[in-house]
């Protein structure tokens, strides 16, 4: 498996033409939630025995140093842009994770406008666009059950591309909007306030924008149902996606 | 208006949202019915030239289901906002509830005239995240290419139809999907579908290219490259082509860094970022062609920037085709058959299936077979727990796919960067100040495709 692994880093989309990427170097796995049954037999008439597997859904956790390839020069750079910044380094990056040949920065939410300006304007780093704004929601994460994953692109430095995690609880659903430094995430921002619920603090109009203005709730957060009617197909019917039988 | 305030209630402050209606001062006039005269008696009274304008949604030259707010002063553009979603189909949802493999059936319907862009982009994520990168045969990789080619030419060619039919040059369109049909007529050949193909697969295609339709390549590309200079001959100096298109939707190379602008549009103001050569996948780094730029940064030097992309694509075309004509017979999907797909899909009497020989095996000699055919169908491969982000150079411009996996059989999270949302950010960049026709060319020259953008 690390074999693979650091073959798909070599080969990685992302890190092409570069330094030979050091394997895998990871931490104590994060786990996200759990797996429970198999097969589908979670509910109803669970005759197998199945029904009681648990299993941990384990991410890929803090990486050590060296990163590999040009990733321990990016940390330095940010590290050093971040301290002349008068922010701590530690204090605003609590973990990074190198996985699959690429580099997750994970950013304390009260320092991300700060960390954002820093990627943006240093030399060494000039990622100069951003690739906009994904949410992910994970329900079974107690007090970082929201994700905003940003993609940023440095065309100055050939292509290089990073990406930055920054979570929020549920409870707490604030997140700093980087639309002043990265104009680019206006419409990314409010599809991911719509379809999560992540409030994007600072945001210069944060409506929504796929889901009509006046619709309650969040349609992509795990909590939300898919949705569907039965259909009759000669004679039988069939249920919708999320009633089907599903292989957990 | 009672059901509405009771919803609010029900979902509190975090899921509330200003009403249509509300704190709305100045005088509202909807033209609904009733008397044009008492309309106009009306707004002359209140002696303003400010107006307000909805385009859209269903306006002819929106390019689908686009609305644009125009503020108008006389024939001046003074805002420009542009109001989306109504083509939301929450694809992105439901392949959370579909297997890995499925989920290209779903992908490949976001922006219907790039569907081998999305697959591509998706199934290079899963086998990222799967990582099998590597194993992946030399020539489903060229096959990707030769069909990601060729969905390019097609779409920059609806792109300047369209882009001219809204101008109002009907035969600028004629030629333009006329050509569009030949493609359609190759990619017909090859997956049997004209479009929605569901034809790149993880791990490899659907199925294998055959001589007939590398037969029918080599006839079509000069028909085609023959269409794009006639169409080439049509707009190139046309004065009112340049009339209405040259000095219009202006974006420099600092409004299209900040807005994340990608593809034509960016390589109009003259930078040649262009990710089959930045960061190539699929191996475009071992064919032969060029990065097209412009520096006139208008809708003028996007046209032309994609009228020479469509002969780029074409060189790429024939150097795959080749490749492909060479390589005959070899594996078209990974060797892993805990991933590839089970069966090899033929075309018989009565439409596309499995091939007799698949049938015969799973059926008469080997149960073990069957098993692993239905346990790999129904219930699909499972991929580790992590994310990716992988991004191919579609024909708008840079196509991000973001996949969480939880280690199931289903995406835990599918998240596609469509060039066209974002790209369309940049409309009021380009419309605010000038003429109201001059919006249609702006945005024709984005090229949004609404199913991208609302996906």
């Amino acid at each position: 498996m690390s074999t693979d692994l650091t073959k798909a880093q070599q080969t990685g989309g992302n890190s092409v033409g570069e330094a030979e990427i050091a394997p895998d170097s990871p931490g104590q796995p994060v786990v996200i939630g759990e797996r429970r049954g198999m097969f589908g037999a979670t509910k109803g008439q669970d005759t197998t025995g199945y029904g009681g597997l648990r299993v941990p859904i384990e991410f890929p956790g803090a990486s050590a140093r060296p990163y590999g390839g040009w990733f321990d020069a990016c940390i330095d750079a940010l590290e050093a842009g971040l301290e002349a910044r008068g922010t701590a380094y530690a204090e605003a990056v609590p973990m990074v994770v190198v996985d699959r040949g690429e580099l997750t920065i994970h950013v304390a939410r009260e320092h991300l406008l700060v960390v954002a300006r820093t990627l943006r304007d240093d030399a060494p780093l000039r990622f100069e666009m951003c690739m906009g704004v994904s949410g992910v929601h994970y329900p079974e994460l107690a007090g970082a059950e929201l994700h905003a994953v940003y993609h940023f692109l440095s065309v100055t430095n050939g292509s290089k591309r990073i990406r930055v995690e920054v979570s929020c609880p549920d409870a707490d659903p604030h997140i700093p909007s980087i639309v002043e430094t990265y104009p680019a995430n206006t419409w990314h921002e409010r599809e991911t306030w719509d379809m999560f619920g992540i409030i994007f603090d600072g945001h210069p109009a944060l409506t929504r924008i796929l889901m009509p203005d006046d619709w309650p709730g969040h349609p992509q957060r795990k909590d939300y149902p898919l949705g569907g009617v039965p259909v009759e197909y000669k004679g039988a019917t069939v249920p919708p996606a999320d009633e089907r039988r599903a292989f957990n | 208006m009672a059901a509405d305030t009771t919803r609010s209630a029900d979902h509190g402050a975090a899921y509330a949202t200003s009403g249509a209606d509300e704190d709305v001062d100045a005088t509202t006039m909807h033209v609904s019915g009733g008397d044009w005269d008492d309309l106009v008696d009306e707004a002359t009274a209140l002696h303003e030239e400010r107006i307000v304008v909805n385009m859209g949604p269903q306006h002819p030259s929106t390019h689908g289901v686009l609305r644009l707010i125009l503020e108008l002063d006389g024939e001046t553009v003074t805002e420009t906002r542009a109001g989306i979603g109504y083509l939301h189909t929450g694809i992105e949802k439901n392949m959370e509830f579909r297997t890995w493999v499925q989920g290209v059936t779903f992908c490949t319907r976001m922006d219907y005239l790039t569907p081998m862009f999305q697959e591509t982009a998706y199934c290079l994520a899963i086998e990222k995240l799967l990582g099998v990168t590597d194993d992946i045969p030399q020539r489903a990789s060229d096959i990707r290419v030769l069909m990601m080619e060729l969905t390019r030419v097609s779409s920059h060619l609806v792109c300047i139809g369209t882009g001219g039919m809204e101008m109002g040059a009907t035969t600028v369109m004629t030629v333009g999907f006329r050509e569009r049909e030949r493609i359609f007529r190759i990619i017909e050949e090859i997956t049997g579908l004209r479009m929605n193909n569901a034809y790149i697969r993880p791990g490899g295609v659907a199925q294998d290219v055959e001589q007939k339709a590398i037969d029918l390549i080599r006839e079509m590309v000069p028909e085609i490259r023959r269409g794009i200079r006639e169409l080439e001959l049509l707009v190139n100096e046309a004065p009112i082509v340049k009339g209405r298109m040259v000095d219009v939707g202006i974006l420099d190379l600092t409004g299209c860094m900040a807005l994340g602008i990608t593809g034509p549009v960016l390589r109009s103001a003259g930078l040649p970022h262009d990710l089959r050569k930045a960061t190539p996948y699929c191996g475009y780094e071992t064919y032969d062609f060029e990065v097209i730029t412009r520096d006139t940064c208008d809708a003028y030097g996007r046209l032309r920037i994609r009228l020479d992309e469509m002969y780029q694509s074409l060189r790429i075309i024939e150097q795959a085709t080749d490749r492909i004509e060479a390589s005959m017979g070899q594996p078209v999907m990974v060797a892993d058959k805990k991933i590839a797909w089970p069966a090899q899909l033929k075309v018989g009497s009565d439409g596309m299936g499995n091939s007799k020989e698949h049938i015969k095996e799973i059926m008469g000699d080997s149960m073990e077979a069957l098993i692993h055919h239905f346990k790999l169908v129904t219930e699909g491969f499972r991929v580790p727990p992590g994310q990716v982000y992988v991004a191919v150079e579609s024909a708008k411009g840079e196509l991000g796919c973001h996949l969480v996996s939880d280690g199931g059989t289903r995406p835990y999270r599918a998240h596609f960067r469509d060039p066209s949302f974002n790209n369309l950010q940049a409309t009021s960049l380009m419309c605010e100040g000038g003429q109201v026709a001059d919006v249609i060319v702006a945005v024709a020259s984005i090229d949004p495709v609404m199913g991208g953008v609302d996906r």
